[in-house]
């Protein structure tokens, strides 16, 4: 194995100290990304920790495959979520993973807290605390990009992560901001760097990595390079990217719209990928080897608002997520719209899945009068209202006044102060994703590690049960997400991307870390991610979680789905069984 | 390696010779930073990484704005040949080459080229420069960069 993988770089904050540890066992046992991320999380998170308190360690992890192979992009982190309150994970593409493990890293822990705002640099192995005062409280995230831009060097192998002001002003769900339009999403990470006043992390790095034996990893990359830039599966994310999941979504009535009153626009959305491709395409960017370039940047044309002929252009970037959280979740009809609200949650940095379920469920909220005009300090929400939902994310970034400063904690904590549980759309805490396909959809997002579409992905399962006219009782139900989440516990200490999850088989994973000098079995990878979720979850229990206690949402068991109206009673028995595999008592091996 | 041709490129190659080839950036305009050409350019020494690549893609002031890819672009005259003061880079049939038993690394020729095209082994304190060897054009995606022949003919 690659001894730079082993090391860790550690970070105090609060002595402004560094040091590297050498850690072979911990790469042995977890292989990398999230197997050895959970392992120091354990290390080194107090129980019952203050997410935004010093003690919360942030953990980046890469693994052996990257950058080695293709679509092995993907970066992992981990940390205590003040979103959740539990478990955070999230995973990252742009240049981390590259610029980390050629840092001459496989991983590094940052803990404390500075009593200055600072931004951390990593150049050439050295780590630096500079003086980021000057960069805080700016008002766009895109600015503390550029300015790190132009004064840091490793330009072409180096990664720029950033907050927003959402994050210095810790909304819960901020998100930490690599090279423009990638992310560290969903569970807040940017809130656990403001709270430390880490305004920044730049690290670069163009080492190499030693390849034992040279002509097989040759042919190996070949393979996979032809399969990846072949392959029919890999085509939507290339075309199109995740965004073409509208269409077919609204077709069969699974699209979340308008708080998920409804399943469907009675035509297609005029923000589906294949109208945002004909109409706004402007570039397609990839993460760091990855052929695929699945990353879509719209061109934002607008006019001067008095100005003749004098217009600005703003590069957007879509996925499905984003355009159903901001899109068809807020009845959004125009493009420029959706665009702009992308827009907007990326320059105060905001996770864009959690502020359009938050916008939608205050828009519901206000219109049933649990909210007035009084709380919204004059902004009236209502479906579809672009310039009320910017004023909106201006304010929820800002956290100025009641209200907004409670939306910036999530819909869990707003529908617990003003009501409206029943339509507050969150598993376990987090905003729900945008796929209403089914069963395995709600049982993935109540039940997976991190509460996201991604962990077992239900919503795949579900479309297939439909194609196939299957309904799986629950207990099958979730067997088969338990096999799936297990299965990418793997990927994602690979570190590969899960869109890069049908290229690498069992089989395929097996003989790319063979040729690394890698030696492990099928049953052993198996039982490896088994363990790895088993670990995570047993730290969700040490931090209190429990699946028996979760809530799930009325209007999400009311609202039909393609597979019919689901029910509470056949989700709890679908929980039951997924408690039991989650504990290990199936005999498989695991650590909880 | 022996020198073939060290004046201009000739109009028209000797008939019966391979016409030579060199990287050619075809349309930066289309690179989408995947990095697989850098990372293959590695490749070649049988490692990973980005140590002695000799070709880089970088932002042009942001992803958003699109990029450069930064290669020998087999000057006719190279200033890197020109200024080296120990005869450590020559010209060759396209390109240069490198002599690194002769380099002191004094890094005058990353200095001499406007491109910025000189890239550097920092482990080996020597310089790396494309060899035209058109394996990072065969990983290329999106047809960046190709192999196209020299001079004409």
């Amino acid at each position: 194995m690659d001894k730079a993988l082993t090391r860790v770089l550690r970070i105090d904050l609060t002595k402004k100290r560094t040091w590297v540890e050498e850690r072979p066992n911990l790469f042995e046992k977890g292989l990398g990304g999230a197997g050895v991320a959970i392992e120091l999380l354990y290390e080194l998170c107090p129980k019952d920790a203050d997410p935004l308190g010093p003690e919360n360690p942030i953990i980046l992890a890469v693994g052996p495959l990257n950058p080695l192979f293709p679509l092995a992009s993907k970066a992992v982190a981990m940390f205590k979520s003040p979103h959740t309150g539990n478990l955070g994970e999230s995973h990252c593409g742009g240049r981390v993973a590259l610029a980390l493990r050629l840092a001459g890293f496989g991983a590094l822990a940052i803990q404390g807290k500075s009593d200055v705002p600072v931004y951390l640099t990593v150049h050439r192995g050295r780590v630096q605390f500079r003086d980021a005062r000057a960069l805080w409280g700016l008002s766009s995230s895109l600015t503390a990009g550029r300015v790190l831009r132009e004064i840091e060097p490793g330009s072409g192998a180096r990664t720029i992560l950033r907050i927003g002001r959402a994050g210095e002003r810790l909304v819960t769900y901020a998100n930490v901001i690599a090279e423009t339009y990638r992310h560290f999403g969903r569970l807040g990470l940017g809130a656990v760097f403001g709270s430390k006043n880490l305004k920044a992390l730049v690290i670069s790095g163009t080492g190499t990595i030693p390849i034992p034996d040279p002509p097989r990893y040759q042919k190996l990359y070949r393979e996979l390079w032809e399969r990846a830039t072949r392959s029919d599966h890999m085509r939507k994310y290339h075309d199109l990217g995740t965004a073409q999941n509208i269409r077919p979504l609204n077709q069969i009535g699974a699209l979340p719209v308008r708080n998920l009153s409804a399943t469907r626009y009675n035509e297609e959305p005029a923000f589906s990928g294949e109208r945002l491709a004909e109409g706004f395409l402007g570039r397609r960017l990839a993460c760091s080897a990855c052929p695929v370039a699945c990353i879509h940047l719209a061109i934002l044309r607008e006019p001067h608002p008095v100005e003749p002929y004098f217009y600005k252009t703003t590069f957007v970037s879509y996925d499905h997520e984003p355009l159903y959280a901001l899109g068809s979740m807020l009845g959004m009809e125009s493009p420029e719209g959706v665009l702009k609200l992308i827009d907007s949650a990326e320059v105060w940095g905001l996770d864009a899945i959690t502020t359009g379920v938050v916008l939608a469920w205050a828009t519901e909220a206000f219109a049933r009068g649990l909210i007035t005009e009084q709380d919204t300090v004059g902004v009236k929400p209502s479906w579809g209202d672009t310039q009320a939902y910017l004023e909106m994310i201006r304010r929820i970034a800002d956290r100025k006044g009641e209200l907004y400063w409670t939306l910036g904690q999530g819909v869990r904590a707003a529908s617990e102060k003003y009501g409206g549980q029943e339509f507050a759309l969150h598993f376990g805490g987090n905003e729900m994703p945008g796929y209403h396909t089914g069963p395995g959809a709600l049982l993935t997002y109540l039940s997976g590690s991190r509460h996201s579409h991604l962990d077992s992905a239900g919503y795949a399962l579900d479309q297939d049960c439909l194609r196939a006219g299957q309904n799986p009782p629950p207990e099958e139900l979730a067997c088969r997400l338990f096999a799936e989440e297990a299965r990418r516990q793997v990927l994602s200490s690979a570190v590969i991307c899960f869109f890069g999850r049908n290229l690498y088989d069992w089989e395929t994973i097996q003989t790319a870390l063979g040729v690394l000098g890698i030696e492990k079995s099928k049953e052993e990878l198996m039982a490896l991610g088994a363990a790895i979720l088993r670990q995570k979850y047993a730290f969700k229990v040490r931090e209190g979680f429990s699946l028996e206690k979760l809530t799930v949402p009325m209007r999400a068991v009311e609202t039909p789905t393609p597979l019919g109206v689901i029910s509470e009673d056949y989700l709890r028995k679908a929980l039951a069984e997924m408690e039991q595999l989650l504990r290990g008592d199936d005999g498989l091996a695991g650590d909880a | 390696m022996a020198v073939l041709w060290a004046g201009p490129w000739p109009h028209a190659w000797p008939r019966g010779w391979a016409v030579p080839k060199r990287l050619a950036v075809v349309d930066p305009g289309r690179c989408v930073d995947c990095l697989l050409c850098a990372l293959a350019c590695s490749r070649r020494f049988g490692e990973g990484g980005l140590a002695r690549s000799a070709i880089a893609v970088r932002s042009v002031g942001g992803v958003e704005h699109g990029f450069v890819v930064i290669v020998c672009r087999a000057c006719p005259d190279p200033p890197c040949a020109a200024s080296c003061p120990v005869g450590a880079i020559t010209k060759a049939t396209v390109g240069v080459r490198v002599h690194p038993e002769r380099c002191i690394g004094c890094r005058t020729c990353v200095l001499s080229c406007p491109f910025g095209a000189v890239h550097w082994d920092e482990d080996n304190n020597k310089p790396v420069i494309c060899v035209h060897c058109g394996l990072c054009a065969s990983f290329c995606p999106h047809g960046v960069i190709a192999l196209e022949e020299v001079g004409g003919g």
